[in-house]
């Protein structure tokens, strides 16, 4: 369908997402580079260099990047196992790995929270036991384990679909001329698998970078994220000028971190196209 | 050798199902505890079920939660839809700024669109309230929509349309007898990928909601400020439950009914 007129069908949308993102955007952007009284300021933005503020964002990043990895870790082996099985999309198999992504994730955060509490069900069956109570919630262990378990099914999803595309023939091609599975790992699967790794990576590191809802939860306030900073900043403080510039530092962070990701992909689909 | 991977991959296989599935186990275990302790059983009972049906503040954030999921995606697909169509006909340079701009949502984080969203409601006076988060989720169900209509908008041939119209149908008519049915499993898909987006949404939603005013994943994020109740672990059931039920007859039964038929 190419009809010019047809163009001016986009008219509304143009004028929602100006409204509702461009301007909101803009907003965050004026109150990040302004003090109270309006006059043009870096502050906000050089405040993430403040020992309360840089040491959040510090611990996000580590935290955001240990539970990549570790979801990681988890998913790939899974999905070898998956495409080894020859289990289609189709089957329940996969549906029960995909399912928990589709459960409200405030609930399953609740879930751990619920065995991981002073009296939870983890020290109850200790208890039980005759063993002694251990310290698990408002730990960094607890926000790292939330963490990796909120987000995994994003990375199993994107590993599995790539996994699955690569040809039978390609691998069988390789052990026949030699390889070793080390070797068919590294040098067929991994580097043909990386779309999948770009969007799975970019699915947990983002939003384990700017969660503020798993450390309010499983860490009670002792394990304080950027996300936690911010949040506070606005529901709290009420100091929009410093929130802004804070949010402000956080997005680059999301954009650099994404750009070095997507940088991995020669292909440049935007990371999120083999989601569903 | 064979056999050795085999059980190693079996048993794998089984701890990630055991790792995802305990948390979820647990929570539907405590929804039928008689008692609030955590850690003991004390017998089988259903009152927290009959507790939450009568919970006022439970029951209205379920139906905040769906109103807002089904009003957001239904009004995203509509306007998502249609904007494919104008956005395929744009010249390359308008096209490609409106696509990275419908992109934003997607890629910025959750935490910054909900502030920006709330800062500009505030700063041009809209209180906070059920339509500011019906605004924000329309607006970030509109990519999903967009990316999942957009393909099939690029597949459509322009000759059926204008076939249609030669043969004299009105505009409108060939849209809907014509242009519309190719483009149809890219709406539903656009439709069902929002609703479940907006279904799951906290963060967007804990910052543009006003006071007074829940849906399920900011009723649990206040809830655990002031203890749960296990009412809530009812709650967890009814929706997993649901969700299971849901997704199984979407995924399943089109093959089912196939195989019937042979």
């Amino acid at each position: 369908m190419k009809n010019k007129s047809s163009r001016y069908l986009a008219s509304p949308y143009i004028i929602w997402i100006v409204g509702f993102i461009v301007i909101p955007l803009l907003t965050i952007v004026y109150y990040g580079f302004t003090d109270r009284s309006g006059a043009f300021t870096l502050s906000n933005l050089a405040e993430i260099l403040v020992w309360e503020n840089y040491r959040p964002l510090y611990r996000s990043l580590i935290l955001s990047a240990a539970s990549t990895l570790i979801c990681f870790l988890l998913a790939y082996p899974l999905a070898m196992i998956l495409r080894w099985y020859k289990i289609g999309r189709g089957s329940i198999i996969v549906f029960i790995f995909i399912l928990p992504m589709w459960m409200n994730s405030l609930l399953r955060i609740l879930a751990w929270q619920t065995l991981l509490e002073r009296k939870g069900v983890i020290n109850g069956i200790l208890t039980a036991m005759h063993l002694p109570e251990q310290h698990l919630i408002n730990t960094t262990a607890a926000v790292l384990i939330g963490m990796v378990y909120d987000f995994l099914p994003f990375m199993i999803l994107p590993l599995y679909n790539a996994l699955m595309k690569i040809d039978d023939n390609t691998i069988n091609a390789a052990y026949d001329l030699g390889a070793s599975f080390w070797q068919v790992l590294t040098k067929i699967m991994l580097p043909l698998t990386v779309p999948g790794i770009v969007s799975g990576v970019t699915m947990v590191f983002v939003p384990a970078l700017t969660t503020f809802a798993i450390s309010n939860m499983l860490g009670g306030g002792k394990i304080y994220l950027i996300g936690n900073v911010i949040e506070q900043e606005f529901m709290q403080d009420s100091d929009w000028n410093q929130g802004s510039g804070l949010s402000l530092v956080l997005m680059m962070f999301v954009i650099v971190s994404m750009l070095i990701v997507n940088h991995f992909d020669d292909k440049k689909d935007m990371g999120r196209g083999g989601v569903i | 050798m064979e056999k050795l991977k085999d059980t190693l991959s079996q048993c794998y296989l089984a701890f990630i199902v055991l790792f995802m599935y305990a948390p979820i186990v647990t929570l539907v275990a405590l929804s039928f505890n008689n008692g609030r302790s955590r850690a003991q059983w004390s017998g089988f009972t259903f009152d927290w079920y009959a507790e939450m049906w009568a919970d006022q503040a439970i029951m209205a954030a379920l139906r905040n939660t769906i109103i807002i999921a089904f009003v957001s995606a239904f009004i995203a697909t509509v306007l998502g839809t249609i904007a494919a169509i104008g956005i395929n006909n744009m010249r390359s340079v308008s096209r490609n700024t409106v696509m990275s701009i419908t992109n934003i949502p997607m890629l910025n984080a959750d935490i910054v669109t909900g502030i920006s969203m709330m800062l500009c409601f505030i700063a041009f006076g809209v209180s906070l309230g059920f339509h500011t988060i019906l605004i924000a989720h329309i607006t970030f169900n509109l990519p999903y929509v967009i990316l999942s209509v957009m393909p099939k908008v690029r597949q459509a041939s322009k000759d059926t349309y204008e076939a249609a119209l030669d043969l004299g149908a009105t505009p409108v008519q060939a849209f809907f007898k014509v242009v519309l049915p190719e483009l149809m499993p890219g709406v539903t898909s656009g439709f069902m990928l929002a609703f479940t987006m907006s279904l799951d949404d906290f963060i967007i939603t804990h910052f543009t909601r006003g006071a007074g005013i829940d849906t399920i994943s900011t009723l649990v994020y206040s809830q655990v400020r002031k203890g749960i109740k296990p009412t809530m672990y009812a709650l967890s059931t009814v929706i997993f439950l649901t969700v299971f039920v849901v997704l199984m007859i979407g995924n399943f039964a089109p093959e089912w009914l196939k195989k019937r038929r042979k």
